[in-house]
């Protein structure tokens, strides 16, 4: 028998980056919280032996125990779906911060054509350019409305950036001003201005110099240590909710965090939720958690697993298309590549950050004219300086042996002397690609993993064709001289790691036929739910997804403020 | 427990400030090898890790020789052989890696398609062991000898045979097995040291990698390519 716990205002599933956020904005306006987090809290101290390749970026310490809980996979719904057994393609969150501690802080907007997509393109290009299957829809807010949830996100975690013409428009200045410029950055922006493109420094949580936000909380600069993406930041210069919001919250007193908590269901009565159900992974004893309103907090996948486990919304069917729960699963097309080895030159690689880059929107949005083109959207290419780790980085020109003496003579020569330009292609739904539960596969309390069917469309090799050729000239112009250009994709592959930037699924937009949120984050049938993340998203643009993710969840928190004082559909 | 703050100082950063202590960056511009003193007072202690947690003795020769083609030794320096890389795969085998801990485990098992990954349900001890008796199967089929007294050429003849999944092995593929451990060699030889290989931090010194460094901060904007003695984490947490 679960044990019936005292009510509370909010109660979050899940204590990442949504989750944080919605802790501290509404615990500072008053409101009794319980973050409940399936992993253990971590500090600063927990980061002391941090800067070991082999147990956090090869055995993925920090990540989801995939002995407890996975996904299935298939790449179309002929084929039998299979758990993923060992890490590859992405990797999910754990812990208190959850995928917030140890991502990249690569933190850039989407563009106004991302939120209106399906209008602007069927404007500038008509009904007939969006294939048949892809299903486009507008997010039901617009870029103009949104803004003001970017520069909050933006503010709380002191993002680094430089003005560019093509990006999105801003109301304010960015917090702090660009990464350093290292000489390898320096070679792709002359390319890029040579080649009449339009390059800036990538927009970094990785704080450039010291810093203090509105929540008067100080973090100081990066120390450019090269262990960043897949490891905590021991400086707190990686803004991650650790350091920035779950603080904040705690300081209020209103918020309570409980750790070891895995929540197995949403409960709910006549159309609204009445709290969760938790099991506590330390003593297996169960508890229910009621609370006046839910916000599902738990990473774009899981967000959707709990909604279809807890049977709320109508989940999507393919065949019909109809249906909302699991629908518009997107994911990024990389591919689009060109690796650049040089013969004299030795650049300091293994310095690093995860967010130190240089980066350039003129094939990305509808920056450029698709008329000519097979495809819709494009991508952000760029060229980032993470840290070279010697485990993972053995680059050899084209036709080295993968082993033996050649292998190893060529991989140290070229250690410090290869580059790389790559775009990060935008994912655009299609009705055969979405999320459901697994009817074989379980997890470690008995309940159906999430199942994922999808794969790359003929608009992904397009994409990933014609970025490739672009990435290549900037790598020629940028001297290299020997050069690997990718510009083919093969079908979607789960074992070599891509992104973590899975999305859709619980969708945001217009109407309840054909989305599971409005524009509040607020859920079309259950008003009292509300789930920021990246499951909102109607598609994923070519960009990486966390600023987007942090300004709905700064969007939610409004809205959950508004419905806590005067209730209903907000929308 | 180092805290924060002393984290900070001992890196010579001030917080809230910027000042970078001279000390982080010594060794610029040369390949100094660690002070002579610290070098002998090593090479006075037996290296008490060369010992084995999982193989059997014939099994270690084996994974020794095959790491040692695979990472050869040369102008550049140490092999895998030196590196210790066989000791570290052994260690490795006998922990959370080789018993799969951390991986979906459950059935049913099906093969599946190769964008699927890994379905056996094998685990990573029982693949090298099947591998290498595999590997003297192979040995003993085409020379007549047992692996370890082939020629080198003749140990690349048959690890090329099981890279490109010609070998017949039950329950897994030669490939698979061979991927495993060309991966776990490039580990024994670049992981931090305290892992059992990469021998005194030759494999980094190699790549001119530094390891554990506190900050790059005034070198990473520098034209300039800068070789920094390297520090494994023995130094963050050694007082
Ligand atoms: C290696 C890596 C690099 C990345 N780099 C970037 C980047 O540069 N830029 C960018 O924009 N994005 C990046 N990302 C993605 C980014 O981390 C995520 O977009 C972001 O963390 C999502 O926030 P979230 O709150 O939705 O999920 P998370 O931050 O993952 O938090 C979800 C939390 O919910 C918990 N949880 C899950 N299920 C349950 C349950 N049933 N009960 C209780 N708790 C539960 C999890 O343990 C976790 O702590 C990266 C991700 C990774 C892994
Ligand atoms: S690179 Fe900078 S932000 Fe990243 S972990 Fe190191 S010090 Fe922190």
């Amino acid at each position: 028998m679960a044990k019936e716990l005292k009510k509370t205002d909010v109660v979050l599933v899940g204590m990442g980056w949504t989750g944080g956020i919605l802790a501290a904005e509404l615990s500072k306006k008053g409101y009794k919280v319980v973050g409940l987090e399936r992993g253990a809290n971590r500090t600063l101290a927990d980061f002391q032996m941090m800067h070991d390749e082999l147990r956090f970026a090869h055995r993925f310490e920090m990540m989801q125990d995939l002995s407890q809980e996975t996904i299935t996979f298939r790449n179309n719904m002929k084929m039998r779906a299979l758990p993923m057994r060992q890490y590859g393609s992405f990797l999910l969150g754990n812990n208190v911060g959850g995928a917030g501690t140890h991502w990249n802080g690569q933190t850039f907007r989407f563009l106004p054509y991302d939120f209106e997509i399906y209008t602007k393109t069927v404007e500038r290009y008509g009904k007939s350019k969006i294939p048949e299957d892809m299903t486009l829809q507008d997010w039901g807010i617009t870029y103009e409305e949104f803004e003001k949830y970017y520069d909050m996100f933006e503010k709380t975690i002191g993002v680094s950036g430089d003005e560019t013409p093509l990006g999105a428009p801003r109301s304010n200045p960015f917090p702090t001003p660009p990464m350093k410029k290292t000489p390898a950055l320096e070679l792709f922006f002359e390319a890029a201005k040579k080649l009449n493109l339009h390059p800036y420094m990538m927009p970094s949580a990785n704080l450039s110099e010291n810093y203090t936000n509105p929540d008067n909380i100080s973090r100081p600069a990066c120390q450019y240590c090269g262990f960043c993406e897949r490891f905590g930041c021991e400086y707190a210069a990686k803004a991650d909710p650790l350091n920035t919001v779950i603080p904040v919250a705690l300081n209020t007193g209103n918020f309570e965090l409980r750790t070891h908590a895995n929540v197995v269901k949403i409960l709910h009565q006549d159309g609204k939720a009445v709290g969760v159900k938790y099991i506590d992974t330390i003593t297996r004893e169960e508890y229910i958690q009621p609370a006046e309103v839910v916000g599902i907090t738990s990473y774009a996948l899981n967000n959707v697993r709990l909604l279809l486990i807890s049977k709320m919304g109508k989940p999507y069917d393919p065949n019909t298309g109809t249906g909302v729960v699991g629908k518009n699963y997107c994911y990024q097309t990389f591919g689009a590549s060109a690796q650049g080895f040089f013969e004299n030159k030795q650049f300091n690689l293994y310095a690093g950050a995860g967010a130190l880059g240089a980066c350039l929107d003129d094939f990305n949005g509808d920056n450029f004219d698709h008329s000519d083109l097979n495809f819709l959207h494009g991508a952000n290419i760029s060229i980032t300086q993470t840290g070279r780790r010697p485990i993972a980085n053995n680059a050899t020109p084209p036709g080295t042996p993968s082993w033996g003496a050649e292998f190893k003579k060529q991989s140290i020569k070229y250690a410090n002397s290869v580059l790389s330009v790559g775009a990060q292609g935008a994912s655009l739904p299609y009705r055969h690609h979405y999320l459901d539960l697994d009817p074989t596969y379980k997890d470690a309390f008995g309940l159906p993993l999430l199942r994922i069917t999808f794969d790359f469309e003929e608009q992904d090799r397009q994409l990933v064709a014609y970025l490739g050729e672009q990435t290549e000239k900037i790598m020629k112009e940028m001297g290299a001289d020997i050069i690997q250009a990718g510009k083919t994709l093969g079908p979607y592959n789960i074992v070599p790691y891509q992104s973590t930037h899975n999305t859709g699924g619980a969708i945001m937009g217009s109407s309840p036929e054909t989305s599971v949120l409005n524009n509040y984050l607020q859920m079309w049938d259950f008003e009292n739910v509300f789930i920021p993340g990246a499951s909102a998203f109607p598609h994923n643009s070519g960009y990486n997804p966390t600023d987007t993710v942090g300004a709905l969840a700064y969007r939610a928190a409004e809205g959950i403020d508004l419905y806590l004082q005067k209730g209903g559909l907000l929308v | 427990m180092v805290t924060r703050r002393e984290f900070l100082k001992g890196a010579g950063i001030a917080i809230g400030g910027m000042a970078l202590g001279g000390g982080i960056v010594a060794g610029i511009g040369s390949m100094a090898h660690p002070s002579t003193k610290e070098k002998h007072h090593f090479k006075e202690l037996p290296e008490y890790n060369k010992a084995l947690m999982f193989f059997t003795p014939t099994e270690h020769a084996v994974i020794e020789a095959a790491a040692e083609r695979i990472f050869p030794k040369d102008e550049n320096g140490p092999g895998a052989k030196e590196l210790l890389v066989s000791y570290y795969i052994d260690h490795q085998l006998a922990g959370a890696w080789g018993n799969g801990s951390k991986e979906y485990r459950q059935g049913p098992f099906y093969p599946g398609e190769p964008t699927q990954g890994y379905q056996g349900h094998l685990n990573k001890q029982q693949i090298f062991r099947l591998g290498i008796e595999a590997l003297q199967n192979e040995a003993k089929k085409r020379f007549n000898q047992s692996f370890t007294s082939l020629e080198g050429s003749q140990q690349d003849e048959i690890l090329q045979a099981f890279e490109k999944g010609e070998v017949e092995i039950k329950g897994v593929s030669s490939s698979y097995f061979f991927s495993l451990l060309r991966s776990a060699t490039l580990e024994g030889v670049y992981a931090d040291p305290l892992y059992g290989g990469n021998r005194n931090m030759e494999g980094w010194r190699m790549k001119k990698f530094p390891g554990h460094q506190m900050s790059f901060a005034d070198i990473i904007d520098k034209d300039e390519f800068v070789v920094i003695e390297p520090q494994s984490l023995h130094s963050q947490h050694h007082k």
